[in-house]
């Protein structure tokens, strides 16, 4: 039995969309999944399904952008891309949630010692 | 913050381009699943293993669709226009059920919004001036009726205006003017106007600047001052032709010439605030110096500075009003003036205050009838549609879903039965706007405002929560495969439901019972109001306004007036004639206090005698009968040099008082005027209210004192529009100057003074009847329904030997039994109600037992009938069929 996945945080989704899209330019809603899939090396669980609501929900607060366009096998798909407000997004989330994982990692060192 | 504010634009454009999105995303979530299998082929799966996997992979696809519609529209609304959808047609297909669902609910919303529109303007708005806040009516304390002890001289207004501190500026009106008292004259017949004379700093007190033109100057009511003159706006409209040319032009009034100076706006109503139920056409400036002479002519209304109170203003004017001069030129003559200032407000529609809490309380309770009924329909409606929501609820809908559905139905029809409840206000308020005979303030200000609307959507929601939330609760609350079990419409319901039904029952017929006798009350009241003795027979008499020139001569007044009562009684159909220079409840005035020769008054101090100057045959006409003579035209006037015979007529209170041993006839008593023998004594005529205490009363003859004006009264069999054209046309030959006025009935003028009281007693008695069909409805409904779930049963008791007659009684027993603890309930709240309303009863006890006996049997006898609809055809149940139907 494989390690239990896991469950994504609420508004996780959204910010390594935005993050993929940053790091590899133009992607299509399949390609974002695959991708997040395979850095995160099959940790996640994700129903591939689900980024839809999350590229919607982007696209409305105009932080990235979509446009029909052709695959490399040659099958018409959407194109994502993030806009300029999506990457002020991005790294004003990116500090918050670097500050977020300091905190957390130092509140449970404390308790590690603390338990010593 | 902008991406909020995209994100919801976004929204809302999704939410109205739907279709278009969902191609959209059904084209994208292809490809993805084809870029998918094309990945997977790639890998070296079968085409089969990889759709498969690529859908592993996908998750649910559904899910996925719902997903994105709820992150990129309004999924909210979108649940709001499903269950509206449904809502309308579910109401279509229960037609019946909607169609008295929203009539009650419009009858009971539109009542309500009528009454806060009246309450409203009468209660909470300021009145229409500006500031109206700081304006006080400055008059005694307690009001009688009587005019001369409410006003002031001019002198004492003059003084007050110097001396006060509290005020800005104080002004007034002239107390004593009578309708159609300016007759247009110059073009053809003489048409009637009413006008009134006021302080030339009135408009600007209370804040009303003219439409057109300008106001009063301090100047214009010196003597000698050019006749000026204002003109309402309706008379501006209706007899000027709304001619802004007006300004500046002179009309002949009376034969005198005044120049136009201006038009007051629409908003300024005079009658509907100082005098309720009359027309103020025209303005003119009270002229000092004459007036002076006149003695209390005027009231005071005054305008606070900033920063007085109320208070302070009372205790300026315990202070200064005893000092205030009669006349500056009499200071022998001490006026004993005081004042008691109170805001305008108050003094307009304060009396009213009372009834309308009660009228209010009324229509609330009829809105709560509604609800309670509205309730059980919906409930009865549930309990048919349990296996429907059922059946919703084994599909996945949640409880909150379920209940949302029942809260859209009930706020969907409040909101129609709103709709249509604000045009039935509408109608009913402008009918109110129209009653210009009713002697209520402000009437002409009723109308649907902004705060009304409030107001209505208030209700709306609330009615609808109340109504809806019940049986939403129930039904949600219910056991879903017991409902999906049940065999639904045959058998009866369980013990629980049928609890709740009967109570909403109960509280329906003990509200309307409630209702029910708060109006039997006042409905009581208002008979013996008009069972009154009057001291006079109003049905058979009438009045008309005489116009004649005698040149202030005493002796040719009474040739004149001879004459003209003459040659009224010679019209067939008269009876009697006769003329007085005031009527019952219209004008009046008191010339101080009659008393014993050699007598002080100060030790009858407290009483007023009010002066009416009559001929003969006036007292006859008006029905009133006379111990020992009537005025004869042999009165002689009291000539120069000739001193004539001073003759009176008191009413027995003022007779009683000054001879309590009932030897009045015949004596000579100090009457103001002079000394004066009593011919002839009178029974107490209520002149100035019909429900209070009538004054003393002083009659002269019109041969020895001057008139101001005359009414001349006709008693006859006939109906006043008989008689109207031909008195009319006499008048017109003896004096081509009369003019074009009406024959008033004197009944319209006892009409006028209750027409508050049969106004409340209306609407209250309205609303009852209203509560009690709405309570026979209720019962009807639960009975007649739980007759449908019985049907069954009634068969098998049928079949099983019970008589047709046996049933009937049953069902009419429980009905019965219904009513009766709903009536018990109702009687005791009855008590409370009935003792907070005592203030408005007339020779009536709060616990009146005739009344509150009626009213019970009447709610008896509409519950059995209400209930033997149902009896009957629970009588006619065919056991063959009852059985066999299931």
């Amino acid at each position: 039995m494989p390690d239990p996945r896991l469950d994504l945080l609420q508004g996780t989704l959204d910010l390594m969309v935005l993050q993929t899209l940053a790091a590899m330019g133009e992607l299509h809603g399949y390609g974002i999944a695959r991708r997040i899939e395979q850095i995160s090396g099959d940790a996640i669980l994700l129903n591939q399904g689900t980024i839809y609501a999350s590229l919607v929900r982007l696209q409305n607060r105009g932080w990235i952008s979509a446009a029909w366009g052709i695959s490399d096998n040659n099958r018409k798909a959407k194109y994502y891309a993030i806009t300029r407000s999506g990457r002020k997004q991005l790294a004003r989330d990116t500090e918050d949630w670097h500050r977020l994982a300091d905190v957390m990692s130092r509140v449970f060192g404390q308790t590690v010692e603390g338990g010593q | 913050m902008i991406a909020h504010l995209r994100s919801a634009l976004a929204r809302l454009r999704a939410f109205t381009s739907k279709s278009a999105l969902d191609a959209d995303l059904e084209q994208e979530l292809a490809a993805h699943l084809d870029l998918a299998i094309d990945d997977n082929v790639r890998r070296g799966l079968s085409p089969e293993e990889a759709r498969r996997q690529a859908l592993i992979r996908f998750g649910g696809v559904q899910q996925s669709r719902e997903q994105q519609r709820a992150a990129r529209g309004l999924p909210a609304l979108d649940i709001l226009l499903q269950d509206l959808r449904y809502t309308l047609r579910t109401l279509r297909r229960d037609r019946a059920f909607t169609i008295v669902a929203i009539l009650i609910l419009a009858i009971g919303i539109g009542a309500n919004i009528a009454v806060f529109s009246v309450v409203d303007t009468l209660m909470l708005r300021p009145l229409p001036f500006r500031d109206a806040a700081r304006l006080l009516w400055i008059g005694p304390a307690v009001f009688t009726g009587d005019w001369s002890s409410a006003t002031y001289s001019i002198d004492a207004y003059q003084e007050l205006r110097e001396r006060n501190k509290s005020y800005q500026d104080v002004a007034g009106y002239y107390a004593f003017g009578s309708i159609d008292n300016f007759k247009l004259t110059g073009h053809g017949d003489a048409k009637p106007f009413t006008g009134i004379g006021v302080t030339p700093n009135f408009f600007q007190g209370l804040g009303v600047a003219p439409m057109l033109g300008r106001l009063f100057s301090s100047e214009e009511s010196l003597p000698g001052a050019r006749r000026v003159i204002l003109l309402s706006y309706p008379v501006w409209q209706q007899h000027f032709h709304a001619d802004p040319s007006i300004i500046g032009q002179a009309i002949d009034f009376n034969q005198r010439s005044f120049t136009v100076i201006g038009v007051l706006p629409p908003t300024f109503d005079f009658g509907a605030v100082f005098a309720p139920g009359t027309r103020m056409d025209l303005f003119v400036p009270i002229e000092f110096q004459g007036t002076r002479l006149d003695g209390n002519t005027i009231t005071l209304i005054g305008r606070l500075k900033p920063g007085v109170t109320v208070e302070q203003a009372r205790s300026e004017a315990a202070v200064l009003f005893p000092k205030l001069d009669f006349r500056t030129d009499l200071p022998q003559v001490k006026a004993g003036y005081t004042a008691y200032p109170t805001p305008l407000k108050q003094y307009v529609s304060g009396k009213l205050r009372h009834s309308l809490i009660v009228l209010w309380s009324a229509v609330g309770l009829v809105l709560l009838i509604v609800c309670v009924n509205l309730s059980n329909l919906l409930l009865a409606r549930a309990a048919a549609r349990g296996k429907e929501f059922a059946l919703r609820g084994a599909l996945g809908a949640s409880r909150g879903r379920i209940v949302r559905q029942l809260l859209t139905e009930s706020l969907l029809l409040s909101s129609i039965g709103g709709g249509m409840g604000l045009a039935l206000a509408a109608a009913l308020l402008f009918w109110l706007r129209h009653q210009s005979s009713l002697a209520l303030p402000l009437l002409n200000d009723v109308q649907l405002d902004s705060t009304t609307l409030l107001w209505t959507m208030a209700i709306a929601i609330a009615t609808s929560v109340f109504f809806g939330i019940t049986p939403g609760l129930r039904m949600s609350g219910s056991n879903l495969q017991q409902s999906l079990k049940d065999a639904g419409h045959t058998s009866s319901d369980g013990r629980q439901h049928e609890r709740l039904r009967a109570a909403l029952v109960i509280s329906e017929v003990a509200l309307a019972c409630v209702l029910l006798v708060g109006a039997g009350l006042l409905l009581r009241s208002f008979l013996h109001v008009l069972d009154v003795d009057l001291g006079f027979r109003p049905a058979r008499a009438a009045a008309i306004k005489v116009d004649y020139d005698d040149g202030d001569d005493a002796v040719k007044r009474s040739v004149i007036l001879r004459n003209v009562i003459a040659r009224i009684r010679a019209i067939p159909g008269v009876e009697e004639a006769g003329i007085s220079d005031n009527l019952p409840f219209e004008r009046n005035r008191n010339w101080g206090i009659p008393h014993l020769k050699g007598v002080s008054t100060d030790k009858i101090q407290g009483e007023s005698a009010l002066v009416y100057i009559i001929t003969p045959g006036y007292l006859s006409a008006m029905g009133v009968p006379i111990k020992g003579r009537d005025f004869t035209w042999e009165d002689a006037p009291a000539r120069q040099g000739q001193k004539g015979d001073p003759v009176i007529i008191l009413n027995e209170s003022a007779a009683r008082r000054l001879y309590p041993d009932g030897d009045a006839i015949g004596r000579v008593i100090d009457a103001n005027s002079g000394d004066a023998r009593i011919v002839g004594i009178i029974p107490d005529v209520h002149q100035t209210s019909v429900e209070g205490q009538p004054d003393w009363q002083i009659y002269y003859p019109m041969t020895q004192q001057g008139p101001e004006g005359a009414e001349l009264v006709v008693s006859s069999t006939l109906p006043p529009t008989l008689l109207s054209a031909s008195i009319f046309k006499t008048l017109r030959e003896i004096n081509p100057a009369q003019a074009a006025v009406p024959l008033r009935p004197i009944q319209s003028l006892v009409d006028h003074a209750v027409s508050p009281r049969r106004f409340f007693v209306l609407l209250v008695a309205a609303f009852a009847a209203l509560g009690l069909m709405l309570a026979a409805l209720g019962i009807y409904g639960v009975i007649s329904y739980s007759v449908t779930r019985q049907t069954l049963e009634i068969g098998i008791r049928m079949a099983l030997g019970a008589s047709a007659a046996r049933v009937q009684f049953g069902v009419i027993a429980r009905t019965l039994r219904l009513a009766l603890i709903g009536i018990a309930l109702g009687v005791v709240a009855s008590f409370a109600v009935a003792s907070l309303i005592s203030a408005l009863l007339f020779n009536t006890a709060p616990t009146d037992p005739a009344t509150f006996a009626a009213m019970a049997a009447l709610l008896i006898t509409v519950a059995v009938l209400a209930g033997y609809l149902p009896a009957r055809r629970a009588s006619r149940v065919n056991p063959m069929v009852a059985l066999r139907g299931n």
